[in-house]
């Protein structure tokens, strides 16, 4: 069960990386599994062997926003990737863009994607660890200084992310337009 | 006036599909036509449908093959796992197949192969429909004017369940590309050329139609590889309208409607073309006559210069520059020359009979170069049936390559099929991100002619030196 989400206050871990592909953010290696969980040990594997890397540094220990470059999460369409960043402990993901499915797939996961303007993003590559907020009641990320910046995200997602929803729920009570549809098609 | 608003082929799909429109609170309903399922995205889907006690809606719109985690080698029948998890994904996906009732091609059997080769082989890929499945990848359909895309593992469950996805509708991009290939460019350059000009994130959020004189003389097999490379370059789909091509290579097929239900399907796939004077969100036109070979020297599918280019200064910056120390490559010098450690002609993108035939065609009479490992995978199972009646294996063993069971194999690497860390594959895939063929493993994509030529030369090089002169 997604755990409903309101508003997350955490530390950032900042990844400077434009382009992170989902075979980063979790390699093909660790889909040989029929369950979700456990990934959160093998997200960035190959990344990690870095001692410098991000995630292996003391300030973005217990991090709970991923800050990360433009078009992050694009590539393959494998949820494990979410899973695994949420299994890790992220709550979000904050970039100046994310790849659609990718997008798609963090919702349904408690993963909350946030896009910021060019300006924003560049603060926050530049004060790794800074104390900011997701607020999804509003969809602002209130920065340390209190400014906050807008973000978008589609209502329904946000709706569903905010009171612990499965989007599937609703799909389901649409069975009535479903059965008239495949009805007046065939 | 509505009616008579000229509108593109994905409007006209987007509208066929509508289960419920989209509001202000909720996305829009879209039905799915066609629902494909492989081992490695579904079998937290079925658990989803089991823990909430829900049925699987339409068995008959779901089919299954096994392609992303399995050998392609065998021990007579018997597959040579790469370990116990990879095998326990088969047999999880058989049980589901069979606990759900649902057309499975299971390895070794008839139809089975990459789920992205045989939807179309099958007949299963139809214009007009939409199409899904757990992989990114299945942008491959759009070849045949379907609208199809790649969805994660919680919508795999949504698709069983309720045969419907929620979709915010995605904005157009006209990809127009004018004049013919030049000799010895395929279309795998002229895709990777594409995604080089608008960029890894160019289509995000759109929907591409690739039009213009040159898509319409493509072969489907050629139109396959340019849509299956939409997604690379960050695109919701890639769509090309059916036409006369389409429609040839679809009739007969075990799935295509047949007798008058062909010639109602035809009439009403003659509808679907983008109507004179509809609007895309976007356009862009290249010209497809000046596309050159194309090669990877980074490690997205972006990162590529025509084979007889020198990799751009810029390439000294950034993302860039860590792309570059990872290759082991440097600004400003050529990909021709460079040893090559390992050769994957395989694929969703190259693993069609056309591709093998290329591939062939430079390694008929030749020998591979010593030292250089050389994988053919064909795409399926009709794929390497016909490969043989041809006798395209043969062509392959002979020049000292090794012909493999069909699987997405070295593409993925996670059947065990895999490059070694450092050393230098030249694929048809693609994908050329870090560690994607194996830890550490140095990717450059390419078309299965400058593959072959590789594997020929054991080095980067111009497979136009090897081509018969005409």
């Amino acid at each position: 069960m997604m755990d409903a989400f309101r508003k997350i206050t955490s530390k950032t871990a900042v990844l400077p990386v434009d382009n992170v592909d989902t075979d980063q953010i979790i390699p093909a290696r660790f889909l040989t599994i029929t369950t979700k969980e456990g990934l959160g040990e093998s997200v960035f594997a190959d990344w990690r062997n870095d001692p410098e890397f991000v995630l292996n540094r003391p300030e973005a220990e217990g991090a709970r926003i991923l800050v990360a470059g433009e078009n992050f999460g694009c590539g393959s369409s494998r949820e494990h990737a979410p899973w695994a960043l949420v299994d890790y402990g992220f709550r979000a993901v904050v970039s100046t863009s994310i790849a659609d499915i990718f997008k798609n797939n963090a919702v349904k996961n408690g993963l909350v994607p946030v896009e910021v303007e060019a300006e924003v993003h560049r603060f926050l590559l530049d004060h790794p660890g800074a104390s900011v907020t997701v607020d999804l009641e509003t969809c602002e990320l209130v920065l340390p200084d209190g400014s906050r910046a807008g973000f978008p995200l589609d209502g329904f997602a946000r709706h569903c992310l905010l009171n612990g929803i499965d989007q599937l729920d609703y799909l389901l009570q649409q069975e009535e337009a479903i059965a008239r549809f495949e009805s007046s098609s065939t | 006036m509505n009616e008579t608003k000229p509108r593109t082929l994905f409007e006209k799909l987007w509208t066929r599909h509508l289960v419920q429109p989209a509001s202000d609170d909720h996305p829009a309903v879209i039905y799915i036509d066609l629902h494909l399922i492989h081992e490695v995205t579904s079998p937290q889907a079925f658990d989803e449908l089991r823990r909430k006690n829900i049925p699987l809606r339409r068995p008959d719109r779901t089919v299954a093959t096994m392609d992303h985690s399995i050998p392609t080698l065998f021990d007579g029948a018997e597959p040579l796992y790469s370990d116990d998890k990879t095998r326990a994904q088969v047999d999880t996906l058989r049980k589901n197949c069979a606990e759900y009732g649902l057309r499975l091609y299971a390895m070794g059997e008839a139809g089975q192969g990459i789920v992205h080769v045989i939807g179309p082989e099958l007949g299963l890929t139809q214009p007009g429909r939409t199409i899904v499945c757990g992989d990114s990848h299945t942008s491959t359909h759009g070849a045949f004017g379907a609208w199809a895309f790649g969805i994660g593992t919680t919508e795999v469950g949504h698709v069983m369940a309720t045969q419907c996805l929620l979709q915010r509708q995605p904005k157009t991009f006209e990809v127009r590309l004018e004049g013919k290939l030049a000799r010895g460019v395929t279309a795998k350059d002229l895709i990777l050329a594409v995604i080089r000009e608008i960029g890894v994130d160019g289509g995000r959020g759109h929907v591409i139609e690739y039009t213009g004189s040159c898509i319409a003389s493509l072969s489907m097999a050629e139109r396959m590889t340019i849509c299956n490379m939409s997604i690379e370059a960050g695109a919701r789909a890639g769509l090309i309208a059916p036409d006369e091509t389409t429609y040839a290579y679809l009739e007969g097929r075990e799935y295509a409607p047949r007798g008058d239900a062909w010639a109602g399907a035809l009439a009403d796939w003659r509808t679907l073309p983008t109507d004179a004077g509809a609007s895309y969100d976007k356009s862009v036109t290249l010209d497809a006559s000046a596309v050159k070979p194309m090669v990877t020297y980074g490690t997205n599918p972006g990162m590529s210069v025509a084979i007889d280019e020198p990799i751009p200064e810029r390439a000294n910056r950034g993302e860039d520059a860590q792309a570059l120390e990872y290759m082991h490559m440097r600004a400003g010098e050529r990909l021709i020359g460079k040893s090559v450690d390992v050769v994957f002609i395989g694929s969703c993108t190259n693993a069609r009979l056309e591709d093998l035939r290329v591939a062939a065609s430079v390694m008929k009479g030749r020998k591979v170069a010593p030292g250089v490992r050389v994988l053919v995978v064909p795409g399926s199972q009709e794929v390497k049936r016909l490969a043989i009646d041809e006798g395209l294996d043969q062509v392959f063993r002979a020049a000292g390559a090794e012909w493999r069971e069909p699987g997405c194999s070295m593409c993925i690497a996670m059947n065990g099929d895999g490059v070694a860390a450092g050393e230098l594959a030249v694929s048809t895939s693609n994908r050329n991100f870090e560690g994607r063929q194996g830890k550490g493993a140095r990717t450059v994509l390419a078309s299965p002619l400058t593959a072959a030529a590789a594997a020929i030369r054991g080095t980067i090089a111009d497979a136009r030196e090897l081509l018969d002169s005409e």
